[in-house]
């Protein structure tokens, strides 16, 4: 058993119980052992200095591509949750889009194992909702979902077929798990690589409607209604998806949805060249085509980024997901239309959200429910919580240390951002999984040394 | 030669100057010239090598760079994917390396995905020139018709250019939008709908500083052609009736072919123009394109002058630059 561990001093912010303030935590055996301060400390207690960081619910993330098995040249169990770790997430639920899908439970259990053996944190899993994610035929459900998947997705590509997808809801309603669909009609969007509008039109590359995201959560939301079923809406990214999602809730049909860092804050026209400034009639650099910033859904317009701020605000919006998608250089190295869709965004989902303080004045407790009770509410997990005998999964963050990201000092696999060179204000200082310290940043600790009495 | 244009590539005509593409249609004129000699040759480019990259099958582009290339004495090489490894599935950025180690001065790349050519002027040294990239841009093309125009018009300022078709995937269409703005030319964009981009249908434009605020949009060719100064037509590809962009390339023609009829709503001196290749009979009948007010041909021969004015530029000395400024 490690020894007992003391925060101290932190600014203690656990949404899951309306916790705010500054104050101590206690863990033994790994678990929480109280919330308030501390006057005598059990023998052999390690302390954590806290003062001016602020102590939250490890992050819990409903939305990774992990890579592996298949994909190992991209990203690894260990590289991806190493990357999480960094990140200051504790818990991440990694995406059936392996080769081979998660369709079966043995490749569940895989990847259970490999996690176990080889991981930071803990992985949850998703099971495709499709037998090789064809979108022909149901998978297993009810067997992948004793082998304990929190939802199934055929993510990368959705449900298609509407009656699969009615199917799909009506049978995981039996199952109480939520069909996670990625939203796109793709002849919507004809092979487009980036969003429809005047960045499109000036860069000459085929754009993505809205109405590609749109149609098809107005038409889950309807699949919903009718089956009683619970559809979890990927990563949102119109302005107009979200209305949809506002209106259903409010009409008690079953539907949650996520938002990922990069469509809270990015719009598209960061691929003319994120190098160069923001006026979008500026002429093109030789940076422009950016294929770091080629993501699906794209990147959107301002009016959809301010829309998805206001969903975070009012609600509407249960979760903030990564959708973290490393790639190798080699699929970025090459023509914007031949690069391959997604971000690398563990190691700058909490900067990237800590913007949403900074820049929109959105109080820090609303923006970590969003990363913890958010989402364990939603996959119905008693994670992401600093409840006394819960798992002392903790993140420590200072949402004011400003830093510059540098791709190639991520432990991801995937390098692949559009925020190389830009500056981010909030870092994770140290990250706890059951009481035990998986990464402390190494600054923080070299700048302050009383820090690094800290707990092992 | 003092006639450079100050950028090191051409890879699109957004961010050239005024006097830079002046001063390109002024070394064309002297170009045009030699290509009226018996004996087609001068030393300029002599111990240059110009590597002609294209992706994407080309004959009128191509042959138009070649010739250029060669009348100014310049060793010319043309890969084409079906010679080249290519079809061994090397990506761009390996080709790109090659090319800088065999020391080439310019490469002209034609490709099928937009922005291929800020992907090679991002990786090499040399001056990239642009030869049509996607949906996006054919800079030559551009400053080949405004080179037409000036000859034949004396200047754009104010004379209003309609041009006809499938504004969405033409590259030469996007180009020239930038160039006859820039030049004070009044543009018209007619086509069907689902042929012009979306940003153009709504009110996307009425922005402060859009470069395209003046640009109109008219459904009806014979509104969209009166009083025009230039007509300028486009090639409408087969393929846009399966895309359901069109229900039919007869209706097309119906509605969007440039006849002799609907050239009388024209300016009597309107100029006819076609970036090549013509669907004769489509887009435009036969006998506007072969009659009096045609510059088809004198585009064709516009283009080898102003490339080997481009050419030219693209090899002259360069100082170091910003790889960010192009």
């Amino acid at each position: 058993m490690h020894n007992p561990l003391a925060i101290k001093n932190g600014r203690v912010i656990d949404p899951s119980q309306s916790v705010d303030r500054v104050t101590d935590l206690l863990i033994i055996d790994g678990k929480i052992a109280q919330i308030g301060h501390l006057d005598q400390l059990p023998d052999n207690t390690k302390e954590f200095d806290a003062s001016n960081l602020i102590v939250s619910p490890g992050f819990v993330d409903i939305h990774t591509h992990l890579r592996e098995p298949g994909e190992e040249h991209k990203e690894t169990i260990a590289t991806g949750t190493a990357a999480a770790a960094k990140g200051g997430f504790t818990t991440v639920c990694a995406m059936p889009n392996t080769d081979p899908p998660l369709d079966t439970r043995s490749a569940i259990e895989f990847v259970k194992n490999k996690a176990t053996r080889e991981g930071t944190i803990r992985v949850l899993t998703i099971g495709c909702v499709t037998k090789g994610r064809a979108g022909i035929e149901l998978s297993d459900m009810a067997d992948l979902a004793s082998a304990g998947v929190i939802g199934f997705s055929d993510d990368g590509s959705p449900v298609v077929d509407p009656n699969l997808m009615r199917q799909a809801l009506s049978y995981s309603k039996g199952l109480g798990l939520p069909i996670i669909n990625h939203c796109e009609v793709l002849e919507l969007t004809n092979r487009g690589s980036m969003n429809e509008g005047w960045i499109s039109t000036r860069l000459g590359l085929q754009g993505i409607p809205n109405s590609s995201e749109t149609v098809m959560v107005s038409r889950d939301i309807e699949l919903a209604e009718t089956t009683g079923g619970h559809v979890h809406i990927a990563h949102v990214s119109t302005a107009g998806s979200l209305e949809l999602i506002r209106r259903a809730k409010q009409n008690g049909i079953h539907v949650t949805c996520e938002v990922t860092p990069h469509h809270l804050t990015l719009t598209d026209d960061i691929i003319m060249s994120t190098k160069a400034g923001q006026d979008i009639y500026a002429p093109l650099t030789a940076y422009a085509y950016d294929t770091s910033a080629k993501v699906s859904p794209p990147l959107r317009l301002d009016s959809d980024v301010q829309a998805m701020v206001a969903g975070i605000e009012d609600n509407t919006i249960d979760c903030i997901a990564t959708d973290h998608a490393p790639h190798s250089t080699i699929d970025k190295n090459c023509t914007f239309q031949e690069a391959a869709f997604g971000i690398s965004v563990l190691e700058t989902a909490l900067g990237s959200t800590m913007s949403l303080f900074h820049d929109h004045g959105i109080p820090i407790p609303i923006l970590i429910e969003k990363l913890t009770a958010g989402p364990t509410t939603l996959i119905g997990s008693n994670l992401g919580t600093l409840k006394e005998r819960h798992q002392a999964d903790i993140t420590i963050f200072d949402p004011y240390a400003s830093w510059v990201v540098d791709p190639s000092t991520f432990v991801s696999g995937g390098k692949n951002t559009p925020l190389s060179g830009k500056t981010l204000r909030g870092k994770v200082v140290a990250t706890f999984l059951s009481g035990t310290k998986i990464y402390c940043d190494p600054e923080t600790f070299s700048n302050d040394s009383q820090r690094t009495i800290g707990a092992t | 030669m003092g006639h450079s244009l100050s950028t090191k590539h051409l890879l699109g005509l957004e961010y050239l100057e005024v006097k830079d593409i002046e001063k390109v249609l002024e070394v064309g004129f002297i170009f045009k010239e030699i290509l009226n000699r018996p004996i087609k040759k001068v030393p300029t480019l002599r111990g240059k090598t110009i590597i002609n990259l294209f992706y994407e099958p080309s004959t009128r582009t191509r042959v138009s760079f070649e010739q250029a290339g060669k009348i100014l004495s310049a060793d010319v090489i043309n890969v084409t994917p079906e010679t080249s490894s290519t079809t061994k599935g090397e990506s761009l950025f390996n080709t790109a390396l090659t090319i800088q180690a065999m020391k080439a001065d310019t490469v002209v790349i034609r490709h099928p995905h937009a922005g291929a050519p800020y992907f090679l002027a991002q990786k090499l040294d040399c001056s990239v020139i642009n030869a049509g990239d996607g949906m996006h841009a054919h800079p030559t093309q551009g400053l080949l018709d405004i080179h037409t125009i000036v000859k034949h018009l004396g200047s754009l300022e104010g004379k209003k250019v309609t041009i006809v078709g499938d504004i969405l995937y033409s590259r030469v269409a996007r180009t020239n939008l930038w160039a006859l703005t820039k030049m004070g030319a009044k543009v018209v964009l007619c086509g069907p709908r689902t042929l012009i981009p979306p940003d153009f249908l709504n009110n996307a434009r009425n922005t402060e500083g859009h470069p395209f605020a003046s640009i109109e949009v008219e459904g009806d060719l014979n509104l969209a052609i009166r009083d025009a100064d230039v007509v300028m037509a486009l090639r409408i590809q087969r393929e846009r009736q399966r895309s359901r962009h069109l229900p039919s390339l007869l209706e097309y023609s119906r509605m969007y072919g440039i006849t002799s009829q609907r050239m009388r709503h024209a300016s009597p001196d309107a100029l006819v123009m076609h970036p090549g290749p013509i669907n004769e009979g489509i887009e435009i009948d036969s006998d506007v394109a072969h009659g009096a007010r045609s510059l088809i041909e004198y585009q064709v021969t516009a283009g080898v002058a102003i490339r080997m004015a481009l050419l030219c530029s693209a090899s002259a000395e360069q100082e170091p630059k910003d790889q960010g400024y192009i």
